[in-house]
């Protein structure tokens, strides 16, 4: 029953959005095109240079489609969950805290971004057209790569979501932080490793995982070594890499709810 | 723009649209409030850094690709526009905001048109007080960051200086005015995402936040330089300040955001002059 109530929940939020009509066409597709940017500055990079960091522009385009189709069904799914710190600030979490649903399901069902759609539509296409252009052979080993990349994508670009949602709880302005983690993790994740340097892509692509999102099963794809020398079996460590990430977000995410004192209004 | 302003005696020279007393309450008040905004401004800090790095690193491998420069840009000259774009983005105020939309939607808008002074001079003069706060953290901190992992290039031109900041202002007024008329679609739509989202998109891909919009072909760029504001927000600024042109084409760059000041505030003044008409229309 409880997954009617979200269904419930998700129904509303379509219908009020459809309700600004030319707003929400506007959106839609403002929505869609923000997401095509990332590609677009690809494109016009490769028109100034022939390889970027040692990848010519059909491996690059094939990363970056991977990683931008998976950001895409997260951000549909759980790019919401940032409006968590409208809620804190407001109090309208302690309206949903008392109902007897979980919280996190609720937020999402309740800020459900109808507009999202279209992202997740393009992320597609986008992906379909660097298959070709990058000639991937596709084999049983390759499809079963280009199924679970971009939804291992999607559970860690969601696990990001949810614990960078959870810094409001203690944080009520933090704004834009998780942003430099979940849009700056997906331009991240959309270039090869190759480009950056130092202690940034230590961090970046090691310490919080981005390389595994794209850029190995990118490799494994291509039939490419990694120039950065790490063994090719590491294209297939993206479950394991998103399971890890839901696993820290949860408890990211126990702990802040935990935490939560109402602003007392 | 003698909005309501009682006069008595003919002025003996051309007086500001509003005193300059007023103004500067207006922009203290501006800079005032985004200053207790705290929190928000280190997480914006933060932002700005982790793209600089981003950007930096991307534009670097692509004049290392070029085995040198690209798009007549130095690393050095490529590293201090990534820095500098992220700087101004908060600066400038590129991302716009729904304050007035908002307003116009509720109808407390009405209480902004009831004052002695034009709304766009109110809304303007806290946008300058918040531009001011963020050119001292926003702007300052990232390049700081920017300056101490990359190698940046200082302007060997004292005069670059000065057209720099006047630039920057320049940036300002077009990016306010812009955003002001984006919010004021809501006169009309009731909602301003919509439009928002349109200027988002245009105002960083056309602006040059992405890549330096002299990576696009020479008539594109042309078009967007003369037919569009949007080059006039970052794109301007940045390349007076890595001296990718010469001091002639540097003042170029000011008398076309000139230019696209009065275009976008004159058209500011026309459309809230028929939304004022059409408020009164549904009884507002």
């Amino acid at each position: 029953m409880a997954e009617l109530a979200y269904l419930h929940l998700v129904r509303a939020q379509v219908r009020a959005q459809a309700q600004y009509r030319l707003s929400f066409l506007l959106d839609a597709i403002g929505s869609t095109l923000f997401t095509t940017l990332d590609l677009v500055a690809i494109v016009v990079l490769f028109r100034v240079t022939r390889t970027l960091a040692g990848f010519g522009f059909r491996e690059a385009f094939l990363i970056a489609t991977l990683a931008g189709l998976g950001f895409s069904v997260s951000d549909l799914c759980a790019g919401n969950v940032e409006r968590l710190r409208t809620y804190v600030r407001s109090g309208l979490l302690d309206a949903i805290l008392v109902r007897p649903r979980g919280v996190l399901p609720q937020l999402m069902a309740t800020d459900f971004t109808l507009r999202r759609v279209g992202q997740v539509v393009q992320g597609a296409v986008a992906l379909a057209l660097a298959i070709r252009l990058a000639h991937v052979r596709l084999t049983p080993a390759h499809l079963a790569l280009l199924v679970l990349t971009p939804l291992c994508g999607a559970v860690f670009f969601g696990s990001l979501f949810v614990a960078g949602a959870t810094v409001a709880f203690y944080w009520i302005d933090s704004g834009e932080l998780a942003n430099s983690f979940t849009y700056g993790g997906r331009t991240f994740t959309q270039y090869p490793m190759t480009v950056y340097g130092g202690l940034f892509r230590r961090v970046f692509a090691y310490g919080l995982g981005f390389a595994f999102v794209a850029y190995y099963p990118g490799l494994l794809l291509l039939d490419r070594r990694d120039p950065l020398g790490a063994p090719a079996w590491l294209g297939w460590s993206s479950p394991a890499v998103a399971t890890l990430a839901v696993g820290l977000a949860v408890l990211a995410w126990r702990t802040g709810v935990r935490h939560y004192r109402s602003t007392g209004s | 723009m003698d909005h309501g302003t009682a006069t008595s005696a003919r002025p003996m020279w051309p007086r500001p649209p509003v005193p300059y007393r007023t103004f500067g309450a207006l922009v203290s008040a501006g800079f005032r409030r985004y200053s207790t905004y705290r929190q928000a401004t280190v997480a914006g800090i933060a932002t700005n850094t982790v793209f600089g790095f981003l950007n930096c690193y991307v534009l670097l491998s692509v004049a290392a690709g070029r085995g040198g420069s690209a798009g007549g840009y130095a690393p050095d000259q490529l590293a201090t526009l990534v820095w500098i774009n992220q700087g101004l983005l908060a600066t400038v105020g590129v991302w716009g905001d729904t304050l007035l939309s908002d307003r116009i939607r509720t109808g407390e808008v009405v209480s902004d048109l009831l004052r002695p002074v034009h709304p766009v001079i109110t809304y303007l003069g806290n946008d300058v007080g918040r531009a001011g706060f963020a050119a001292l953290t926003r702007f300052a901190v990232p390049l700081l960051v920017g300056a101490l992992a990359f190698h940046l290039r200082a302007p060997t031109r004292p005069a670059t200086y000065p057209l720099f900041v006047l630039s920057v202002l320049l940036a300002l007024l077009v990016s306010f005015a812009c955003r002001y008329l984006v919010n004021a679609a809501a006169f009309w739509l009731l909602d301003s995402r919509g439009p928002l989202m349109a200027w988002n998109l245009a105002a960083t891909l056309l602006g040059g936040l992405y890549f330096p919009l002299r990576f696009l072909p020479g008539p594109v760029l042309v078009a967007l330089w003369l037919g569009t504001p949007f080059p006039s927000v970052l794109q301007g600024p940045v390349d007076i300040a890595v001296e990718r042109v010469s001091p002639p084409g540097q003042v170029a760059i000011l008398g076309g955001q000139v230019g696209w000041v009065v275009v976008t505030f004159w058209l500011c003044r026309v459309v809230q002059r028929a939304a004022e008409r059409r408020l009164v229309v549904q009884g507002g």
